[in-house]
C-alpha cells in the first residue's frame, strides 16, 4: 500500500507513527514532510532504517518550494504531480497520516 | 517616544504547509508601521522560514521568502535563530537568506523574558 504523509517529522508524530505501523510497500512524502528527506536533519537515521523495508518517494515540487532540492538524501526517488497520481494508481489501497 | 513597547514574533513553524509564516510576516510588517521595538526569533521548524533557495513555481505558491531581506527596510533588524533548531535540521547559518543573530537555547529564553509582548506563530 501507499503511505501519504504531509507533516515534518520534527513538528508532528505522523510520520513516526507510520514507520512504526507500516513495515512494507511505499511511502510518499509531500508538503511539510518533504524536510524528512533531506540530508542532517534529525530525522534522517530513521528514514535510512525505513528504505530497508520500504520504497520511499518525494514530492519534488515541494522540495524545490523550501529550497532543499538539492539537499535530498540518498535512495529516495523524486516525483513529479503526474508521478504521485501514477503511485496512487499502483498501489491497491492508500492512506494520508493526517 | 515612552510608549513603545519591545514585541517579539516567534516563529515555530516550516512555511507554505499552513498559513502561519506568510501570517506572521503580515503582522510583523503592520507593526513595524506602528513604530515599535520588532524583534524576530525563529526556532524548531520555523527556521525553514528563511532557507536560501525557495522555488515555488512548482507549488504555484507566492514565494515570500525575499520579503524577509525586505525587513531592513522597515527598521526590522533583529532576527534571531536558534541554534539547536538549525543543527537538527542540518542547517547552518550560511543556509540562511537573511543576516540573523544565532542564539542558544538560553539565550532565546532570555530574549522571550525581556518582551512587553510576545506572539507566537
Amino acid at each position: 500500500m501507499l503511505h501519504i504523509i504531509n507533516k515534518s517529522p520534527l513538528g508532528n508524530v505522523s510520520l513516526d507513527s507510520c514507520l512504526r505501523v507500516a513495515k512494507s510497500g511505499e511511502i510518499l512524502l509531500i508538503e511539510d514532510a518533504v524536510y524528512a528527506a533531506t540530508r542532517g536533519n534529525a530525522f534522517e537515521a530513521r528514514i535510512s532504517e525505513a528504505l530497508g523495508r520500504l520504497k520511499i518517494h518525494v514530492l519534488l515540487p515541494d522540495l524545490e518550494a523550501r529550497g532543499l532540492a538539492d539537499r535530498l538524501m540518498d535512495g529516495i526517488s523524486k516525483v513529479d504531480y503526474g508521478g504521485f497520481v501514477d503511485l496512487v494508481a499502483a498501489n491497491k489501497n492508500c492512506q494520508s497520516w493526517l | 517616544m515612552s510608549d513603545i513597547k519591545k514585541f517579539l514574533f516567534v516563529n515555530r513553524k516550516p512555511p507554505y504547509g499552513t498559513i502561519y509564516a506568510l501570517e506572521a510576516l503580515e503582522v510583523v510588517l503592520i507593526s513595524a508601521a506602528f513604530d515599535q521595538d520588532v524583534s524576530l526569533a525563529f526556532l524548531d521548524d520555523g527556521v525553514y522560514q528563511l532557507k536560501k533557495g525557495q522555488q515555488t513555481k512548482g507549488i504555484e505558491t507566492k514565494n515570500f521568502s525575499p520579503t524577509y531581506r525586505a525587513l531592513e527596510g522597515y527598521d526590522v533588524e533583529k532576527l534571531y535563530v536558534e541554534k539547536e533548531s538549525l543543527a537538527a535540521r542540518g542547517l547552518t547559518e550560511d543556509d540562511l537568506l537573511v543576516d540573523v543573530t544565532v542564539l542558544s537555547s538560553e539565550e532565546m529564553g532570555n530574549l522571550m523574558d525581556q518582551q512587553d509582548v510576545v506572539l507566537s506563530f
